[in-house]
């Protein structure tokens, strides 16, 4: 069986970035695998503005991001198959596949980049009560039939969840005229971007109620109405506190997941917060040879990080095929007070390329004034501090490697609130 | 003296800013860059945005054409420039960055191909 140095399976801005700079960095047996008919991810339905400023200095809409990497893709003619889904992954890198043109093939692969992006939680992730009527779908399917195929999915909207999908689609239908009634976000603060619920709810006059839920859906066939209440400390609705709304299509967008079950069938250790791969410093899973970048790692919300990251992975994987040993056990990232998780889950110090290592993190609450503290075994040996951090908003860290220059240990980050004087 | 709070969009860390006017004098607070100080006073005098959105094809696999305005057009004008956009219905291929409209309703603003589709 013919072995690839490396298939990259999911052709988004992860996958693409991690091609392009295998191959920049001399390894050009490579193939892309994409489900879709087409290359570039979710950032073709993403048809908003906003990315890029960090990758190419400009503001992108996320079609215009994704064209910069197919085109650099097409101009070094990196193999690439459309219209394929992958089934199947194996330890020993095997990768069954499955399209109309080859039928069912199983492929062979020195390294593999997992790169297959996430999923929407749905209706039945977060237990919406009431019937199941036609018209609950989520935002980002939502964006799908609106952006790619031209159909708008209601006219008289309400948003549960204010992650930024949502927010992004409340501006999206009222510009195609339809009316947003209300985004309804059952924490006390938003799940999206500042910038998101100021330019698609403010602009509009959409109201965001937060610390309220969808506590009724009706209608029979077709959603006809729902019930809005305020919620509690402990997220009860409070009785009294109803509000009916007419609607004939509610959008969830009430969280993203990492879609992790190829990688569970080749044996890859999921985190049980990231619900994305375990990884180290180059990306790489438990399995020796196997990388995970982009969303399917753990959630973005900047495209620009995720192509970053997925240039690591890149490196991770030529360096592989190169030979290169780790030396050192390794330092095991954790999370402490006020932190909901870190990726990577381990670096190894030997390995980290130049002088910095790089974390990412995001923190369980939203905090003002407040520091990040960085320990190595217990011991203090860095703090940042940061005016505003929100659970939406992804922290990134960078810490001078000669502070965390031991074979083996544990560094913890923890958020500490300045205290009220 | 009149003052305003505006959050910065300019990027996404989203600014909580003060604009403050005193005899013609504008002055902006809390932007952590240079983007944000622009993007205060224009939000108190002449706010603009940019718009995306989508324009029929004909193309037996695609449906859609993303474009956008290759600069920002009045806030009050948005729903007019989206009424310009639904008229368009286009014939492929298309390059990104092609030309969709040139100068909408008057604006001096472009709004282009935001991908390509052969
Ligand atoms: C609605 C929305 C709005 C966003 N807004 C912004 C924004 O304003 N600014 C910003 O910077 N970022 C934004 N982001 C984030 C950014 O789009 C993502 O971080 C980025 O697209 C993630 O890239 P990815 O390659 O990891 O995943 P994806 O883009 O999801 O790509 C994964 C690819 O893998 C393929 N795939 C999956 N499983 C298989 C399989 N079994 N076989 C074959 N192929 C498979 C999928 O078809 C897909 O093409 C937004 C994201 C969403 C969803
Ligand atoms: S002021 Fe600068 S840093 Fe702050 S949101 Fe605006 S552009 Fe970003």
């Amino acid at each position: 069986m013919r072995e690839y140095d490396t298939i990259i399976i999911g052709g988004g801005p992860a996958g693409l970035a991690a091609a392009v700079e295998i191959y920049n960095e001399g390894v050009t047996d490579i193939l892309i695998l994409e489900r879709d008919i087409q290359l570039g991810g979710i950032l073709q339905q993403c048809i908003h503005n906003g990315f890029g400023l960090h990758e190419f200095k400009e503001e992108l809409t996320g079609p215009e991001y994704a064209q910069r990497f197919i085109d650099k893709v097409e101009e070094l003619k990196i193999p690439y198959k459309i219209n394929t889904m992958v089934l199947d992954i194996t330890k020993e890198k095997e990768i069954h596949i499955m399209n109309s043109e080859d039928g069912y093939q199983i492929l062979k692969a020195k390294t593999i980049v997992l790169a297959m992006g996430c999923r929407e939680r749905t209706a039945g992730a977060i237990s919406l009560p009431g019937t199941r009527p036609v018209g609950i779908i989520t935002a980002g399917t939502a964006q799908y039939y609106l952006n790619m195929k031209g159909y708008l999915v209601g006219k008289k909207v309400f948003i549960l969840g204010s992650g930024d999908i949502g927010l992004i689609m409340a501006r999206r239908m009222t510009l195609e005229g339809a009316t947003v009634l209300g985004v309804a976000e059952i924490l006390p603060y938003s799940g999206g971007l500042t910038r998101n619920i100021v330019q698609c709810l403010h602009d509009f006059d959409i109201p965001l109620y937060l610390s309220h839920t969808v506590a009724k859906v009706k209608g029979k066939d077709r959603v006809e109405g729902l019930t809005l209440m305020e919620v509690d400390e402990n997220r009860k609705p409070i009785k009294g506190t109803e509000q009916e709304f007419e609607v004939d299509a509610l959008l969830l967008s009430v969280g993203l997941i990492p879609d992790n079950e190829l990688s569970e069938s080749a044996d890859i250790d999921i985190h049980r917060r990231t619900n994305g791969p375990i990884v180290n410093e180059k990306m790489e899973t438990n399995v020796e040879g196997i990388f995970a970048c982009g969303n399917v790692l753990h959630v973005h919300d900047l495209v620009d990080f995720v192509s970053a990251e997925s240039r690591r992975a890149g490196r991770g994987v030529v360096r592989y095929l190169n030979g290169e040993k780790t030396l050192s056990k390794g330092v095991e990232t954790v999370n402490g007070q006020g932190v909901s998780y870190v990726v990577p889950q381990k670096l190894h110090v030997d390995q980290i390329e130049g002088k910095f290592a790089e974390v990412f993190l995001r923190t369980t609450d939203v905090y003002h004034d407040a520091k990040i503290v960085i320990k190595l075994d217990g011991k203090e040996i860095k703090t940042f501090k940061r005016p505003h951090l929100a659970p939406a908003e992804m922290e990134h860290l960078k810490i001078n490697k000669e502070l965390i220059d031991i074979d083996y240990g544990q560094l913890s980050v923890e958020v500490v609130e300045k205290e009220a004087n | 003296m009149k003052e305003w709070d505006v959050v910065c969009i300019v990027c996404p860390k989203g600014c909580r800013m003060k604009v403050t006017e005193e005899n013609n004098d504008m002055k902006v607070s809390g932007n952590q860059c240079k983007r944000g100080l622009t993007y205060g006073v224009k939000e108190v005098t002449n706010p603009t945005r940019v718009i995306t959105s989508t324009v029929k094809v004909n193309h037996p696999i695609h449906r859609r054409m993303p474009v956008v305005t290759k600069g920002a057009v009045p806030k009050g004008m948005m729903l007019d420039v989206m009424k310009e956009i639904n008229l368009i219905e286009l014939e492929l291929p298309i390059m990104v960055g092609d030309m969709i409209i040139g100068d909408v309703l008057g604006t001096g603003i472009n709004i282009v191909a935001s991908r390509t589709i052969k």
